[in-house]
């Protein structure tokens, strides 16, 4: 459909797309299409997401030549996944939940193996009891598995998070596996606007590689991966996918600055959101960060000064940017959607935080909170609540030690 | 006519009858004009007959807001037979009930009141069951509920639902032709009172 311009264009200025609706599920089919990813392997059992689907649409209709090998497991899944990126194909999955539970094995090897696959995870809850709704508890599994870890607040996101992590994952001086998150139904399953890029665009941005740049599975330059690594030499290669993971903060900066620059939509590692004059902050992920936004929004119109940070890049945890930006604040809490069972705080994410203060001598009065497992709604005055309990703590000046639950049915209330 | 800057309509049916892709046309249409709009169902273990709930909110500014609508400006009921205490629920003191039914509105209305529920402020009836079996042949009464929606409450242009409904159904002109005519007729048909 021809679109009808106005005023005429401006070089400098980014070019703005026409909006349309999407998924979140419809955004990461086109990412995967618009990057021309060569290998899709996918066993989309439920719970997952309508990407494979809707890629499988695209196959068939002629919108992207890409192998879709239908495999009988997620565990085969991801191997495929890792087997086709080793031959230098770009290469891609999906999964959710207890799919991602059964690739875990291969989610190791896909990192330690140093092979840029891209995966879009659907968060979901985790079994048992049996559960398809929204919480981190999927992806906070896979947080020591040596991948990178980017997660998408809206569909927006979704786009523009797969689209960096083709160019991440496969710059030279990364070669780690990018996994970008997509909150389970509220952003896979959610229809919302979506401004999507040329294919030649994102392909500029994220340019496929000749297949000689990195070490590939081919019959006339041979190689070996996946040997042996014993004791003499394990540790060294463990380093170097410590380093490569600190390393990839660079590729990860710039990717979201050069989007930014291109596009009109810059990404950091962290977003701040009123947090030059915060008194109290709420630290959280994903499409969570919409809610807690909300409510600073309706906190600042009662004139509290609220403020949110919404982590972006989970691993490598954006550490520097984040004790930076808490500096200044009188009392600090972490909505997690994932229990940490037994943990020193229950909640995955309250660790990584106040582990990021603790070493570098900053103590603030802290509540770590819980909300929102398996698909139990956030509602904004939840929120609001949460900002009031660390106001309480900012006057008092004292942390809350155990973790608190909030939104559990009881006859107490509801914080537990 | 509700001129707010955002609005929140709840839609209540039962699987099979096209609740949520209703919400999500609705929201492709705002998006069409330029607005920002999020659509999601209650999400379930779907299955034909069971009721279902779906949402809309239209805004001209970005959507924070992902919770379920408690509080709806407008509710739209697809199914005469739910329970009024279940869709009238929250649903704010000046806003519009949009319900399929073969009831008049001062039958509607007193149906409220057997119910004990406080009545809205305006009423939109249509009988949109009889529309899409005439039309469509079957009760899939979405795309004429959608019709009546923007007749009651001008959310979205007519047109652009239409436009939205063949590109639904792209692939099925016929289909899609069927539906325009239903909306068509639901558009014209709807009744809407303000009390």
């Amino acid at each position: 459909m021809a679109v009808v311009e106005e005023k005429p264009r401006e070089e400098q200025l980014p070019t703005r797309k026409k909006k349309i609706a999407a998924t979140g599920s419809d955004a990461a089919a086109y990412a995967v299409r618009d990057a021309d990813v060569d290998v899709v392997a996918v066993y989309p059992i439920t719970p997952q997401a309508p990407i494979a689907e809707n890629i499988a649409q695209m196959i068939a209709d002629g919108e992207l030549d890409a192998e879709l090998i239908h495999v009988e497991s997620e565990h085969s899944a991801m191997s495929a996944a890792v087997a086709a990126a080793a031959t230098g194909a770009r290469s891609f999955t999906a999964t959710s939940s207890q799919g991602l539970e059964l690739m875990h094995e291969i989610l190791y090897i896909a990192s330690g193996l140093r092979q840029p696959v891209v995966m879009a995870l659907a968060t979901r809850a985790l079994s048992a009891p049996i559960n398809i709704w929204n919480d981190y508890a999927d992806a906070m599994g896979m947080r020591d598995t040596g991948w990178i870890m980017i997660f998408s607040e809206n569909v927006q996101e979704v786009y523009d998070n797969l689209v960096q992590a083709f160019r991440i994952a496969e710059h030279p001086d990364v070669l780690l596996p990018v996994v970008v998150t997509l909150d389970g139904y509220i952003l896979s399953h959610t229809t919302e606007a979506l401004e999507p890029l040329d294919r030649e665009e994102v392909l500029s941005f994220a340019p496929k590689r000749p297949r000689g740049y990195r070490p590939v599975l081919d019959p006339d330059h041979p190689v070996t991966i996946g040997v042996l690594g014993a004791p003499n030499w394990y540790q060294e290669i463990k380093v170097q996918q410590a380093l490569a993971m600190r390393e990839s903060r660079r590729v990860i900066e710039e990717a979201g600055k050069e989007f930014g620059k291109r596009y009109g939509r810059e990404y950091g590692f962290i977003e701040p959101y009123y947090m030059d004059d915060a008194e109290v902050a709420i630290v959280t992920l994903g499409a969570t960060s919409s809610l807690v936004k909300a409510a600073v929004n309706r906190l600042r119109e009662q004139g509290v000064k609220a403020g949110m940070v919404k982590i972006r890049v989970f691993r490598p945890f954006p550490a520097e940017e984040l004790a930076k930006v808490l500096e200044n604040v009188n009392a600090l809490g972490v909505l997690d959607r994932a229990v940490s069972f037994g943990g020193a705080l229950e909640g995955p994410l309250a660790m990584e935080v106040l582990s990021t203060l603790a070493v570098r001598g900053v103590m603030k009065p802290f509540i770590n909170f819980i909300h929102g497992l398996g698909g139990r709604d956030i509602f904004v005055k939840d929120v609001v609540e949460m900002y009031q309990k660390l106001l309480e703590a900012a006057k008092s000046g004292k942390s809350v030690t155990r973790t608190l639950f909030y939104g559990v049915r009881s006859r107490k209330g509801h914080v537990i | 006519m509700l001129d707010v800057p955002r609005v929140e309509i709840r839609f209540h049916g039962r699987g099979g009858q096209g609740a949520v892709t209703a919400a999500k046309v609705l929201a492709s249409a705002a998006v069409d004009e330029g607005k920002y709009a999020l659509a999601f169902p209650e999400y379930g273990a779907e299955r034909r007959g069971a009721p279902v709930l779906a949402f809309t909110r239209i805004d001209e500014k970005p959507i924070l807001e992902r919770e379920p609508i408690l509080e709806p400006d407008i509710v739209v009921v697809f199914d005469p037979s739910l329970e009024p205490e279940i869709y009238m629920k929250g649903l704010r003191p000046n806003g519009m009930l949009v319900i399929n039914t073969k009831k008049t509105v001062d039958q509607v209305v007193k149906l409220l009141e057997e119910h004990g529920l406080q009545k809205p402020r305006c009423i939109a009836r249509i009988d949109a069951t009889d529309i899409a079996l005439k039309h469509l042949r079957a009760p899939i009464v979405n795309t004429s509920m959608l019709a009546a929606l923007v007749r009651a409450a001008s959310v979205v242009r007519l047109e652009t639902l239409e436009e939205n409904i063949r590109k639904v159904f792209a692939e099925r002109p016929h289909i899609a032709e069927a539906n325009v005519k239903a909306m068509e007729e639901a558009y014209n048909s709807t009744e809407v009172v303000c009390l």
